[in-house]
């Protein structure tokens, strides 16, 4: 399911035009993400929470050519599923 | 302060415009949907945002650190996240 079909499924089910839902799942995925450019947590019942990590640098090699390379440190959010959808996914 | 589902659903209200009770239930809805896609296996790609999979992972010896038990995990699903490029930029400031 892509964002599209998200759209569409949530009009038809709140029985709300393609328009408002629209405006509502872009909405909720910006404050998403905005949360997660702020290094704020997100926690959502029964779906997950996210959590802005630091992973540090590396030297790495690249394995086709074997030059050394420097990954520098990232941040990165992670993702743990909450316990509805865990045990919806898993049944 | 974590971004909870009561924030979610008050500041849908604002920016919006809806009412409480259907900034409630659309917010919900958003949830439900993409639950149930994720519970059918099927993954849920939200451009600019991230990409939510389905695996399945294989049973495995396992074991509990504090007990030192050997246990097996027996196979099951997981649900994996990946960030979208364009969101892992915006959060490196970059």
């Amino acid at each position: 399911m892509n964002k599209s079909q998200l759209i569409e499924a949530l009009a038809k089910a709140e029985n709300i035009t393609l328009k408002k839902a629209e405006m509502v799942v872009n909405a909720v995925f910006e404050n998403m993400a905005d949360a997660l450019v702020q290094k704020e947590r997100i926690e959502i019942r029964g779906f997950g929470s996210f959590k802005v990590k630091f992973y540090n640098g590396y030297k790495g090699r690249n394995p086709k050519t074997g030059d050394l390379i420097k990954v520098d440190g990232k941040k990165l959010p992670f993702f743990k599923v909450g316990k509805e959808l865990r045990e919806r996914v898993d049944r | 302060m974590a971004l909870t589902k009561e924030k979610l659903i008050s500041r849908l209200q604002t920016q919006v415009g809806l009412s409480k009770p259907e900034s409630r239930s659309t917010v919900e809805r958003v949830l439900d949907i993409m639950k149930e896609s994720l519970a059918q296996g099927e993954d849920l790609l939200i451009s600019g945002f991230g990409k939510f999979s389905v695996r399945q992972k294989n049973a495995r010896r396992g074991r509990n650190p504090q007990t030192k038990e050997n246990l097996i995990l027996r196979a099951r699903k997981v649900v994996v996240f990946k960030t979208s490029g364009v969101l892992r930029n915006l959060i490196n400031g970059d």
